[in-house]
């Protein structure tokens, strides 16, 4: 795996998309080692800022080429008054910048069918995956959902990278009403899915992880867990996972994910300690 | 291993460090330079050394360790806060075995300096770290936190007595290797921070770090209930700097013989250099880390900046320098007026 680097970017453009703002950014060095899932960490308000945690934003595109050399997307929502600053920048505006981070999404080996789930604009990542997927031949199904048509994240980019694309919103103001859950079993029987990938609301992938493992599909789920360093060290960003040896641990989803196996994350226990956790609080104290 | 890109600022002033000696010491414990990492802000330094060589600083205070392994408390553990963070991570780790064989052994064979940080619910497991780290290759110094809940005192925090901090500090003391040095890191939620620092000097510290974060707390306004799954945690980050450096003060004042490790919000370079003015020997950067994993040895090169800027040649002249009496600035003049005639 690579290493994360710490540099100046700049702003190279703002767009709005919906509810969202996409940013370019020129990130030297980064685009070249990004793999889909990975995300950067931005810094806030600029050196004197009194918001001293920087802002974690999984990676959109990333364009190798061109005049500034390798420049990649980030999709921002804006949420509080860092992602508002984040909002307001122009171009040429200076950037902090620590990336890539986290372990990125696994491909398949295999042409295998996959079914990319992304709710709101955690349907970022996927675009790359998508891309990715499609040049090994792997069939692409993407379903998209959010609470309403505005919060839907790039609906018309992703058509050309599906081979099916499917939109649900809770209140029917596009596509199917409902949730992704409720129309993801028919697709993944449709196209015989082997792997879904998702992206999203923690609720969300608990209940794509949920379908994935009825379905007997291997499912790999990008979780959104609020971090203050990003590289590994504060132990905020903590979920309870099951390792390999069976063993539930809190870890970290900065390092340790943020893509983690569907089947591992305890998802309804997410937010806790379970009991029988690795190190966990036994009475009479530790 | 391959080394990251620097951040620009700190490799630009990498290339222009001043001709300052900044060696220093905290009593016993010599070290080349004095900029340190904050417990729990650094892990065991791996992580950072991916962005900065972590041997070129002071040293690396791990985050502090307990006897068992630990899965910490539920989240949410952290909330942003005006220049600052509150958090409650309830001191999440592998436990004192594997600390020992996987982080010590790494910063070991990095070549790093290495401040274990301990952490304890009572005096016995604080004796039982001592003992576990005791013959341990790769141990420059042992810092004790005990600002944790003694859970055989209703759960008040050791650091918050004189009785219950040098109960503490004389276990880890006679359980040590007796040239081992042994920083006692003191809470700044006391009403005489002197008097537990006497305490713990007096129970066998050779050392002071001060301060901890101090206790705090958020609402969250959506849920209407704390922000935090710990309901309190300890803020951090410059927001909290005065008080640190009115810490390192009163300590210094206190007692002058003693060594201080200094933290407390150190940001730059500028604030690195009132901690020493104010009498730390040394300081440790933790939770600027967030914002500039580099902040560590960047801070280090602003300090010898600031030092170089002010007239000092050697970091050990300022220690403490903002204690000298009115008249010495007099005397100073004067022999700067008697050196250009």
């Amino acid at each position: 795996m690579s290493n994360p680097v710490q540099i100046r970017g700049e702003v190279l453009d703002v767009k709005r998309a919906g509810n969202y703002f996409v940013i370019s950014l020129t990130a030297p060095g980064i685009p070249e080692i990004t793999r889909p899932g990975h995300f950067l960490n931005i810094g806030i308000g600029g050196e004197e800022t009194s918001m001293l945690l920087r802002r974690s934003f999984a990676i959109h595109q990333v364009q190798m080429r061109g005049m500034y050399g390798g420049t990649l997307d980030i999709v921002v929502g804006v949420s509080g008054p860092g992602s508002q600053w984040l909002s307001e920048r122009r171009r040429h505006d200076p950037l902090s910048i620590v990336g890539p981070l986290g372990r990125p999404f696994i491909l398949p080996k295999e042409k295998v069918s996959c079914v990319l789930v992304g709710g709101g604009y955690g349907s970022a990542p996927l675009f790359m995956l998508a891309e990715q997927l499609r040049e090994r031949g792997c069939r692409v199904d993407v379903v998209l959902g959010a609470s309403t048509e505005e919060k839907l994240f790039g609906t018309l980019d992703i058509k050309r990278l599906a081979t099916t694309l499917t939109i649900t919103t809770d209140d029917g103001s596009s596509g199917v009403q409902g949730r992704v859950t409720d129309v993801l079993p028919d697709i993944m029987d449709k196209s015989d899915s082997a792997v879904v990938y998702a992206c999203g609301p923690m609720g969300m992938l608990a209940a794509v992880a949920s379908v994935a493992s009825e379905k007997r599909a291997h499912s790999q789920c990008s979780v959104e867990e609020s971090m203050a360093c990003g590289i590994g060290v504060c132990m905020t960003c903590v979920l309870p996972v099951i390792g390999d040896d069976g063993v539930t641990r809190m870890v970290r989803s900065c390092v340790e994910g943020p893509v983690f196996r569907g089947d591992r994350v305890r998802w309804s226990d997410v937010g806790t300690v379970p009991a029988d956790t690795w190190g966990a609080p036994v009475e009479g104290g530790h | 291993m391959t080394r990251a890109v620097f951040s620009p600022a700190a490799n630009g002033s990498a290339e222009q460090v001043p001709d300052v000696d900044m060696s220093t010491s905290l009593g016993s414990l010599e070290l080349p330079a004095p900029v340190l990492t904050a417990s729990g802000c650094a892990a065991a330094g791996r992580e950072l050394d991916q962005f900065f060589d972590i041997t070129e600083l002071g040293g690396i205070v791990t985050k502090s360790v307990m006897l068992q392994p630990r899965s910490g408390r539920a989240t949410p553990r952290m909330a942003e806060t005006p220049s600052g963070m509150l958090n409650s991570i309830g001191l999440q780790g592998p436990g004192i075995d594997q600390f020992i064989e996987k982080d010590l052994a790494w910063l070991d064979q990095r070549g790093a300096r290495t401040i274990v940080s301990i952490a304890g619910s009572n005096v016995d497991e604080y004796s039982k770290l001592a003992q576990k780290l005791r013959n341990v290759p790769g141990i420059a110094g042992i810092e004790v936190n005990i600002s944790c809940p003694n859970v055989e005192n209703r759960g008040l925090v050791f650091a918050c007595q004189p009785d219950s901090a040098s109960s503490v500090i004389q276990a880890v003391r006679r359980f040590s290797d007796p040239k081992m040095p042994i920083l006692a890191k003191l809470s700044p939620d006391v009403t005489d921070i002197a008097e537990i620092a006497h305490a713990v000097v007096r129970a066998g510290a050779t050392g002071i770090s001060v301060m901890n974060t101090t206790l705090g707390m958020v609402i969250n306004t959506d849920t209407m209930r704390p922000a935090l799954a710990g309901v309190t945690g300890g803020l951090s980050g410059p927001a909290i700097r005065p008080i640190a450096v009115r810490c390192v003060w009163q300590i210094r004042k206190a007692l002058p013989d003693i060594p201080v490790l200094g933290m407390g919000g150190i940001r730059t370079g500028q604030d690195a250099f009132q901690f020493i003015l104010a009498g730390a020997s040394a300081v440790s950067v933790g939770t600027v880390v967030f914002n500039d994993p580099s902040a560590p040895i960047r801070i280090q090169h602003e300090l010898a900046q600031q030092l170089a800027d002010h007239g000092f040649s050697r970091l050990s002249d300022a220690i403490s320098y903002a204690h000298r009496s009115a008249d010495a600035d007099l005397i100073a003049d004067e022999d700067e007026e008697f050196e250009v005639e």
